[in-house]
């Protein structure tokens, strides 16, 4: 702000220099008041229920069960252990959901440049119909209709490596992996066996996911690529590469500088997303919260892991994803 | 559309499917699985699927446990809306802006027409309604089509004044609707826990929607201030807000609020979550319309500035318009994803459109009914965020200062 000529008839409510400050006060008495009267209350309605921050209680025994967790769990252990199960399964259904998505993403996002008028044209579908579809209806579509509805035993859908049953989704994967040695799925005594085995809700919950991300990652991925000029393609083209090599060489490098910060945001709301697999009742984080809160009480605590936990986990991905926009970006010499 | 190439239409049928041998075997396997979906869905519909599910509670799904002797009320804030949602779209058609050529009954609007009617016609008889209420949908059709032709017809003879004061009925209606709905003036009043159903969803994202636009207008506006102290709690809020996930913060609300206000001041659980949806849904529009702030040049700002208009009056007169005009599509995918996130108040025990469908499936009934109730609701929330993106890219043509096109 320029300094303005203070004179002495100024009157102070109209001092350019002092305006600011009575302005910023204000705000801050206002913010300062809400706060106390908020903290104030918390304190005094959080002691009279005799529920006053504490952490001790992490340690006692949780007397619930985490189904399905990477780490060993029993009811035995204490709370701490159950919640850090339930991060470690939000962690999983993140990490593999990013991979699925943007995989799914870039290829509708490219599809929509297809030669192919119904290729194309479906892309399009894909986006529209996904993307005005809530999200958790999704999800409970994809456990109840979808995976709760599949077959067991003989009559599940076999594919080559996977089989899709009500009681799991059983992967082919090496059996032995000193020996290298791969093994399908196979069928004992009516019930499948297999390596490695998901369960129906992570199943419904990872596809969900990916699935409802794809289709804003592709609308992202086609902004980017749209953004390469056409003249891009045209001179590719006339100097002999193919379309795919035009794609891998010449327009993705550039695109990628359009798509990698839109990217980051769809992968932030991916994993802000995952807490909602409550509805299918995937263990994860926040439904392992929800559980903990009921049994103890401890609205605060609770509510602090939760969001911190989310919130370091978009802080990674938002450090990582700058990282490699720093990469993809062009270099000015 | 986009070539001049000669076009019938089995040459373009050709050319877009079948330029190439690789593009033909795309084609005709795309063709083939669209074809085998879409056989597979006809005869799920016509002969596995069991409508009675959604026949038999058709009443829950619509305003949940809203009592029966009270629900005239919910009949005459339909017709309300109606006529006036006629009237404003007539008034829209009949008073174009000056500088554009707009026929009276431009083609959107012809099938706008029809698809309500045949809605009117249709939807009823799926849902094999009561012949009286049944009835009452076709006259609320006919009352929106009736006002829409009245408004256009005569929209030449309103005087200027009125015209200015007809965008008020809305505000006035959503007093009277919030009335109407809750009891209170001389009405019983019915307890927020007894509405449900679709009628929950909209009263929860309509207040959401509403109280959200103004404060992150404030938000965007903190952001960009020059006083460090206003710029850094916007910020705090809206990074706070944004790296959080919704479902986290209607737990908040729902178990923290009652600890942070004094006893008896926190609301009832559902205007506890329409508060937590609003405050979610202002850091996200905050973010929309700061992204139309900063589209505008800076000399926008300054000129008004230096011709002596107050910084209030410069930015509401000057800068917003434009920048709201820019940031009109961000903002409306922003309430489309509120409309959206209404599902979550499912997952806190709350009787929205989900909620419902959830409880009425727990019913030895309708078990194993899901197929149904789920692809049917999935459809009604296309159907609601397809309009609003669709009217939010006509409110952009008609607001846009150039082009000069009719819808």
């Amino acid at each position: 702000m320029p300094p303005s000529s203070v004179s002495t008839v100024t009157p102070w409510w109209r001092n350019r220099r002092l305006i600011p400050w009575i302005v910023q006060a204000a705000v801050g008495l206002v913010v300062l008041v809400v706060v106390a009267f908020l903290v104030g209350n918390l304190v005094r309605n959080l002691t009279a229920a005799g529920l006053l921050l504490s952490w001790s209680w992490l340690g006692n025994p949780a007397g619930f069960d985490v189904s399905e967790t990477l780490l060993p769990f029993d009811a035995s252990l204490p709370y701490w252990r159950a919640l850090l199960a339930g991060l470690v399964n939000t962690l999983r259904v993140v990490l593999l959901g990013l991979v699925g998505a943007t995989l799914l993403g870039t290829a509708v996002g490219i599809a929509s440049f297809s030669s192919n008028g119904l290729l194309k044209r479906l892309a399009r579908i894909y986006v529209e119909l996904i993307r005005n579809i809530p999200l958790l209806l999704q999800l409970v579509f994809w456990y109840f209709v979808v995976f709760l509805a599949l077959p067991n035993g003989t009559s599940a859908i076999q594919l080559p490596g996977l089989v899709l049953a009500k009681s799991g989704l059983y992967l082919a994967w090496f059996s032995d992996l000193w020996h290298l040695q791969w093994q399908g799925p196979h069928l004992d005594g009516g019930v499948w066996h297999a390596p490695l085995r998901l369960t129906v809700e992570f199943g419904a919950l990872l596809t969900g996911l990916v699935v409802y991300t794809a289709a804003f990652i592709a609308e992202v991925v086609r902004g980017g690529v749209a953004s390469v000029p056409k003249g891009q393609w045209e001179a590719a083209n006339s100097l002999g590469f193919n379309p795919l090599q035009t794609l891998q060489r010449i327009v993705l490098p550039q695109a990628l500088r359009v798509i990698v910060p839109g990217l980051n945001s769809q992968y932030i709301s991916l994993a802000k997303n995952s807490s909602l697999a409550v509805a299918c009742g995937y263990a994860d984080l926040y439904s392992v919260a929800e559980t903990t809160l009921n049994q103890t009480g401890r609205a605060v605590e609770v509510v602090l892991v939760l969001l911190g936990s989310y919130l370091v986990i978009d802080l990674v991905i938002s450090a990582l994803m700058n990282g490699l926009n720093h990469l993809v970006q062009l270099k000015e010499r | 559309m986009r070539t001049a190439l000669p076009s019938t239409p089995l040459q373009r049928l050709r050319r877009e499917l079948f330029s190439s041998p690789l593009d033909g075997l795309i084609s005709i396997g795309l063709i083939g699985f669209l074809l085998a979906v879409v056989i597979a869905l006809v005869k799920w519909a016509l002969f596995q699927a069991q409508w009675a599910v959604l026949q038999a509670n058709s009443t829950l799904f619509a305003v949940g446990r809203y009592p029966l002797e009270q629900q005239w009320r919910l009949w005459l804030l339909t017709t309300l809306l109606v006529a006036a949602t006629g009237l404003s779209w007539g008034l829209l058609r009949g008073l174009p802006r000056l500088d554009r050529v707009h026929p009276l009954w431009p083609r959107n609007d012809r099938i706008a027409v029809a698809v309500v009617l045949a809605l009117a016609l249709l939807a009823p008889l799926f849902l094999k309604l009561s012949w009286a209420i049944q009835l009452r949908w076709w006259l609320e059709a006919a009352l929106l089509v009736a006002t829409r032709w009245a408004a256009g017809r005569w929209a030449s003879l309103v005087p200027p004044p009125a015209r200015r004061l007809a965008p008020l009925i809305w505000p006035l209606l959503y007093f009277a609707g919030m009335v109407l709905i809750s009891g209170g003036l001389g009405l019983i009043q019915v307890s927020p826990s007894e509405w449900g159903g679709l009628l929950l969803t909209l009263v929860e994202s309509s207040f959401a929607i509403l109280l959200c636009f103004p404060l992150g207008i404030l938000l965007a506006l903190g952001r960009r201030s020059e006083l460090p102290l206003l710029r850094w709690s916007s910020v705090v809020y809206i990074e706070f807000i944004r790296g959080a996930p919704l479902i986290t913060l209607l737990f908040l609300g729902q178990n923290i609020l009652g600890f942070l206000l004094p006893g008896g001041l926190a609301p009832d659980r559902v205007w506890r979550a329409a508060w937590v949806l609003t405050f979610f849904a202002a850091a996200y529009v905050a973010e929309a319309v700061r992204a139309g702030l900063a589209s505008l040049p800076k000399g926008q700002l300054e000129a008004a500035r230096s011709l002596g208009l107050p910084l209030p009056q410069a930015l509401i007169h000057v800068v917003l318009p434009q920048a709201l005009r820019v940031a009109l599509p961000a903002t409306v995918g922003q309430f489309i994803s509120l409309l959206q996130d209404t599902t979550l108040l499912s997952l806190i025990g709350l009787l929205d459109l989900l909620g419902t469908a959830r409880t009425v499936m727990a019913n030895p009934a309708f078990l194993g009914r899901n197929a149904e109730v789920y692809l049917v609701l999935a459809l009604l929330f296309w159907c609601c965020c397809a309009a609003l993106g669709l009217g939010s890219r006509a409110l952009e043509t008609r607001l846009n200062p150039t082009a000069n096109s009719a819808l």
